[in-house]
């Protein structure tokens, strides 16, 4: 995009990694890239060879002499390149002269840009002009390529959108009156620091983080395949918001999870992180081969470092050398010896059992309450006590055996026709035993009750007891191969744990005893060139709604060049230099003067850069779906607050679990949850991968099958249907005209217009919305039965109904407003 | 209507920002943007033979050793170990390995239907009634062995998750033929009559849209309450309430889009206009008050049941009739791998009666010859036994070699059978389908070529028929 705005390549310099790699990907590479395998002709372009052949077809500087120019602009099928049978789009006229200028400017290759060091960049310095616009050096770079494309930065946006931005962006909430008002009539200098600050500041902050990177790591409370089981790692989820709110740096952030249960002596908090490496989905035991099933795990558990961490899709290397990126498949399975041993079965557990219930797979943790685990110590102490009191009463009947007649003792007793008893004690001793024998077994039958009784509770607490899975390596190491094109049962050669030869050398604690702890200290040491990159361009398309590489997911050489490299070397750098500080980074990319300009701008300036990728204007996009809920929960005061703990179920039409459920899946029925619980923020929804809630799914969040870094923005009548029928945003709807009907005020309808969308309507729009209020008002009056239905669940003593439904209905209209559902 | 005027041009319609993007960061100017334009032109490089695909899936894998792929000379193999010569190599399910296997004969009978003698089990009566319009295939092969990765690979044409399914494919390539419903929708029975003890779930990914934007995506219709998820107003709303709430909010919504220049504004007026006319068009496709006697006798008694498989045949008649693209029905319960002969009894009794009532219904509404019927499973079943292996009480395993399905209407033969299995009904020997090949036939019926539906996702140009060659079955085609 940057290219076609250009204007005309011989005139301007050829960049090899902007300009010419990303053609050479998408047509070349698949015959004449990194994979030796699938190379043909013996030729590679993806960088020079020592044979010389990639140099010999480019015609030493001279576009007319180079074989590469004579073959991608031939027109015989049987020389042009890409070859038709390839599939492969024919190079534009555009795309043959870009060429052209590249080799008359000398040919030159460049290492991949991703792949090289993060180095400190000089800030570029400015005209007076961007000098005076500019307020931190994130805008020397957006102005420096501003500049360069001949556009002008946007004024900054007013306070009241500047504080729903903030709020929406850092905490997932929109700000309340009481937080605008302060805002607003703060005239001080720092004001604007100020309420960043309060929202970073915020619990809230860490909630709205964790959703983001939930998506990333593929959190769900499902196992995903199969029977598609409860499986409970919502420990993981509080340790990951907690983890935000307390800034933990991110290269911990990283090496905790990768392998917190390597460090020494590792706390709750590590071992729980560790359980990253769990998250992945995983099929029940009785289908699949365990060792087929143990494969897919570690590649699944490799991807997922790949994505969330680097940005590379090193899952391409599973069957065959990669495409595209320096990866070998034996690369790919040496990063998979490091996820070959985990200490547990590859399929998740049978369908009975404690474990079963709790959504638990060893290996685990146990993260009881100080009173949950009093009480287990408890009943386990009653537990024990009453067991070796039936311990004790077995070993008696065992020694006093009951006395049945046996033939020969009847015959004995007819031949000695005699009454005198047969046992060796007296008839006093029998009669005790007898008796003794009858209260024991009274007293065995009541200790069996009651170990059951205290063994029912014990297990009822158990699932009550949170537990998180973590990673635990086998005490013998489980060897590795090569799987030849990825099946599991042709292995090739065997591998020894390592990283891509293209990237830093791993340094291992013990050498040559390289550990998963070894790994993710090489994941965040300052030398890795992805993982600083592929963190602070996710950040920045949290914030702007597209990264500055667009392909956040992948970094690699079919990712998208950066719209703004310099400034996203320049940020990987600061945030590495602050010692992987989050907040700071978040902080300094919303304090800048990119971040705060207006987003109104004429439609041609949207057409021309739909996506703002100039960042001359404020970005403008759909919010995710569970800020929308999150929204109307709190504006409405639905909004149950409080951080952690497991997953629950707001409401959701009946039937879907079951319509694709097996009736042996656990659970096989949708049953909500109650009372506060279904008024919890939505990153506690329960997700189940087989159906996970259509609230958020018809508004694009994922499944979480897979580790996606972006989601997709989609505007569709089915997310019109959600926002106007949907049970819950109807009770949120009534809720609030409740409230604004009980209040005194002058302007009712600035009051629900400033709640919603963090405005004051103007003349126009206040009339329009009065018009439409006089509208419900006269149709349910005369349609008071209509009212009533609407408002039946509703106590609201004083207000008539028919008030109370148009109310409703203005404030379901002011909900369904684009700039409601959109973050400006 | 109001919102009419509002609806986004074409372009807006197959082209969302993204989309935009990488077509232009492909290196296509203007132009080629400009070539893009027309409805149905953006896939569609060749005539087409269909507009619309059923997709009746038998989710469980149906036996074909006991419906279709007729082996009389097995009846004297029975509990005779399987010839290494044929197993060899074979990969099997953790149920089975380590057992040996015997061959079990199927215990019902076959008969020769049509004009062309098409053999069809006992089981099928009615669909052998149309055994002329109906194209067996016997060599369909897959390349996994357990449900949930076969049906996805059945479905997205890859066993990973995250890929985009058929319908969605072609709902991206094609677009739509009616403006006021979706262009791919999947219904699903809500029981059946054989097996309930092993079925199988399903996942919304089996319709999902994978990397295409989402709104390509099945929308599934529920058997109980709204069709379509939160289609209808609350309580105390009706269509004047609606209709005036949806005037203010896009009376605002025009003022906001003039203000801020943003034209996703315009696309959110122009779909709750569509959501509107939803609320009316969906009521009307399933409500079946309409229909005739004589039709609905078509499908069989199951038809009056809300949630049948017959009755979602019926419906599936109903949306090609008003311009549904592709319809994907998903009928559980054909996993025996014990009782089979019962429970197969009773799925054929689900499917028999209704598949062949659809195929009858269209064709007398001059529909069938626009519509292609596929009715397949997963994968097939062995030959050998599982379970109790009796003559007449046994159960099959999982077989990704070979599995038999159908094809009908759409630009297909009728009358014919192919593909050709061993004596085992165990490998293919002869003109093999791979699933990646029934998914190019089924583009190629549509005028599209497989290898030219793509889209660039993860450094690849995705494709339905994914990275192996495939085959569009031309000898089937009429």
């Amino acid at each position: 995009m940057i290219w076609a705005q250009d204007g005309n390549s011989a005139e301007r310099e050829i960049r090899f990694n902007r300009d010419i790699r990303p053609i050479l990907a998408d047509r070349c590479f698949h015959c004449h890239g990194p994979d030796e395998a699938d190379r043909q002709a013996d030729l590679r372009l993806d960088q020079l060879d020592e044979q010389g052949h990639t140099a010999g077809i480019l015609g030493g500087g001279n576009a007319e002499t180079s074989e590469l120019v004579q073959r991608i602009i031939s027109t015989d099928p049987d020389v042009v390149m890409p070859p038709p049978d390839s599939h492969k789009k024919p190079l534009t006229p555009e795309e043959v002269d870009r060429f052209r200028a590249w080799i008359d400017q000398g040919a030159a290759y460049e290492s991949f840009w991703a792949f090289n060091p993060i180095e400190k960049l000089a800030l570029p310095s400015l005209d007076s002009e961007g000098e005076d616009w500019m307020l931190n050096p994130i805008d020397r770079f957006v102005w420096r390529q501003q500049e360069r494309e001949s556009v002008k930065p946007s004024p900054s946006a007013d306070r009241r959108t500047l504080i729903r931005r903030l709020a929406l962006d850092l905490t997932g909430l929109p700000p309340s009156p009481e937080e605008i008002d302060r805002f607003l009539s703060d005239g001080s200098s720092n004001s604007y620091e100020a309420i960043v600050d309060h929202y970073l500041g915020s619990s809230r902050y860490g909630e709205h983080m964790a959703r983001y990177w939930l998506d990333l790591v593929r959190f769900a409370d499902t196992n995903g395949i199969h029977h598609d089981h409860y499986r409970d790692l919502t420990p993981y989820r509080t340790w990951v918001i907690k983890s935000f709110n307390a800034n933990l740096p991110y290269d911990q952030f990283v090496r905790d999870q990768v392998a917190g249960d390597l460090l020494d002596d590792p706390s709750n908090e590590q071992l729980t992180a560790s359980g990253f490496n769990r998250l992945h989905m995983i099929i029940d035991r009785g289908t699949m081969l365990p060792e087929e099933s143990l494969a897919r795990n570690v590649i699944d558990r490799v991807t997922a470092v790949g994505t969330a961490f680097m940005g590379l899709t090193v899952g391409c290397a599973v069957c065959h050398d990669h495409k595209y990126d320096p990866i070998t498949s034996k690369e790919f399975y040496q990063l998979y010896a490091f996820f070959n041993n985990l200490d547990a079965t590859p399929e998740t557990g049978g369908r009975s059992g404690t474990d079963f219930q709790r959504g638990l797979q060893p290996p685990y943790i146990e993260l009881p309450s100080v009173e949950q685990r009093t009480q287990r110590e408890d009943l386990e102490k009653q537990i024990a006590s009453a067991n070796v009191e039936l311990q004790s009463l077995k070993k008696w009947f065992a020694a006093n055996p009951q006395e049945t007649p046996t033939k020969q003792k009847t015959q004995e007793a007819a031949d000695t026709a005699s009454d005198e008893p047969v046992e060796k004690g007296g008839t006093d001793s029998r009669q005790a035993i007898v008796a003794e024998r009858e209260i024991n077994a009274a007293r065995q039958k009541e200790l069996e009750a009651e170990i059951k009784s205290l063994t029912d509770r014990r297990n009822k607490l158990l699932r009550e007891i949170p537990a998180a899975m973590v990673m635990k390596e086998r005490s013998e190491k489980r060897p590795s191969h090569v799987m030849i094109r990825g099946a599991y049962d042709q292995l090739g050669e065997e591998v020894q744990r390592g990283t891509p030869a293209f990237l830093p050398p791993l340094q291992a604690a013990i050498p040559g005893e390289a550990t998963r702890l070894d790994l993710a200290r090489w994941l965040v040491s300052p030398e890795h060139p992805l993982t600083a990159r592929v963190t602070v361009n996710r950040y920045w398309q949290q914030l702007f709604g597209v990264g500055l590489v667009k392909t956040s997911e992948d970094l690699g050489a079919q990712g998208e060049w950066p719209s703004h490299p310099d400034l996203l070397d320049f940020l990987a750098y600061e945030f590495i230099d602050s010692g992987w500080d989050v907040k700071r980074l978040m902080k300094l990319m919303v304090m800048s003067q990119t971040y705060r300009q207006r987003s109104e701008a004429n439609p041609e300036q949207y057409a021309k850069d739909p996506e703002n990728r100039l960042l001359a204007r404020g970005s403008r996009y759909r919010l995710d779906a569970e800020v929308i809920r999150d929204q109307m929960l709190a504006v409405s005061g639905l909004l149950k607050e409080s951080i952690g703990g497991k997953s629950v179920k707001p409401p959701q039409p009946d039937g879907l679990w079951q319509s694709v459920a097996l009736p042996s899946s656990f659970p096989n029925r949708f049953v909500a949850d109650e009372g506060d619980e279904i008024r919890r923020r939505s990153v506690y929804t329960f997700w189940k991968r087989g159906l996970p809630p259509p609230q958020m799914t018809i508004l694009n969040a994922p499944a979480r099958e897979e580790c996606v870094a972006r989601r997709e923005r989609t505007n569709t009548p089915l997310q019109a249907l959600l926002l106007m029928n949907e049970q819950q945003s109807l009770d949120a709807a009534k809720m609030l005209a409740v409230e604004l009907c009980s209040r005194d005020s002058q302007d009712l309808i600035a009051d629900l217009y400033e709640r919603v969308t963090g405005r004051l309507p103007d003349e126009s729009e206040s009339r329009m919305l009065r018009l439409a209020l006089t509208d419900f008002e006269a149709y349910y009056e005369s349609n008071p039965e209509l009212a009533a239905e609407l408002m039946r669940s509703v106590e609201a003593k004083g207000i008539e109904a028919e008030r109370l439904a148009a109310w409703t209905m203005l404030v379901n209209a002011v909900f369904n407003l684009d700039i409601a559902k959109t973050r400006s | 209507m109001k919102g009419e005027t509002m609806v986004p041009s074409a372009l807006d319609q197959l082209l969302t920002r993204r989309q935009l993007l990488q077509v232009s960061r492909m290196g296509l100017g203007a132009a080629a943007l400009g070539a893009l334009l027309p409805q149905n032109a953006k896939a569609q490089t060749k005539p087409a033979r269909a507009k619309h695909v059923i997709f009746l899936f038998m989710a469980g894998a149906p036996s074909q050793v006991d419906l279709f792929d007729y082996k009389p000379d097995l009846d004297k193999q029975f509990k005779q170990p399987l010839p290494e010569s044929i197993s060899k190599g074979q990969r099997v399910t953790a149920m089975t390995r380590g057992k040996e296997q015997l061959v079990v004969p199927t215990m019902f009978k076959f008969n020769q239907a049509g004009e062309n003698g098409l053999w069809v089990s006992e089981l099928l009566p009615h669909l052998a009634k149309q055994a002329d319009r109906l194209c067996m295939i016997k060599s369909f092969n897959t390349n996994a062995i357990n449900h949930d990765p076969a049906k996805t690979f059945m479905c997205t044409g890859s066993e990973l998750p995250g890929k985009a399914s058929m319908g969605a494919w072609l709902s991206y390539g094609l677009g739509a033929i009616n403006r006021d419903l979706p262009d791919f929708i999947v219904l699903n029975s809500a029981f059946w009559t054989g097996g309930t003890r092993n079925v199988q779930g399903l996942y919304s990914r089996l319709w999902g849209s994978g990397f295409l934007p989402s709104k390509h995506q099945g929308v599934k219709f529920q058997t109980n309450g709204d069709p379509v998820l939160f289609l209808s107003n609350p309580q105390g709303v009706d269509t004047t309430v609606r209709r005036r709430m949806l005037d203010i909010t896009g009376d605002l919504n025009r003022k906001h889009l003039e203000e801020i220049g943003d034209a996703e504004i315009a696309t959110t007026i122009a779909q709750q206009e569509m959501a509107f006319r939803m609320q009316s068009s969906v009521p009307e496709l399933t409500n079946l008050s309409g229909e005739t006697q004589e039709a609905m006798d078509l499908y069989g008694p199951e038809v009056h049941k809300n949630g049948s498989f017959a009755r979602n045949c019926l419906l599936a008649r109903r949306m090609v009739e008003r311009g549904v693209r592709f319809i994907q029905l998903f009928h559980r319960g054909w996993d025996h791998h014990s009782i089979l002969p019962k429970q197969l009894r009773g799925q054929a009794y689900d499917v028999d009666q209704a598949s062949a009532g659809l195929i009858q219904d269209l064709a007398a509404r001059g529909l069938l010859e626009d519509t292609l019927i596929v009715f397949a499973g997963e994968f097939g079943r062995t030959v050998y036994g599982q379970g109790k292996l009796a003559r007449d009480d046994y159960g099959r395993d999982h077989h990704p070699r070979c599995f038999s399905g159908w094809l009908a209407g759409g630009g297909i033969q009728g009358g014919m059978s192919y593909g050709v299995t061993d004596d085992f009904s165990y490998n293919v020997v002869d003109q093999p389908v791979a699933v990646r090949d029934l998914h190019a036939t089924l583009l190629h019926q549509l005028g599209v070529d497989h290898d030219q539906l793509i889209f660039p996702f993860q450094g690849l140009d995705q494709k339905l028929t994914g990275v192996e060659p495939a085959r569009v079955i031309h000898e089937i085609l009429s």
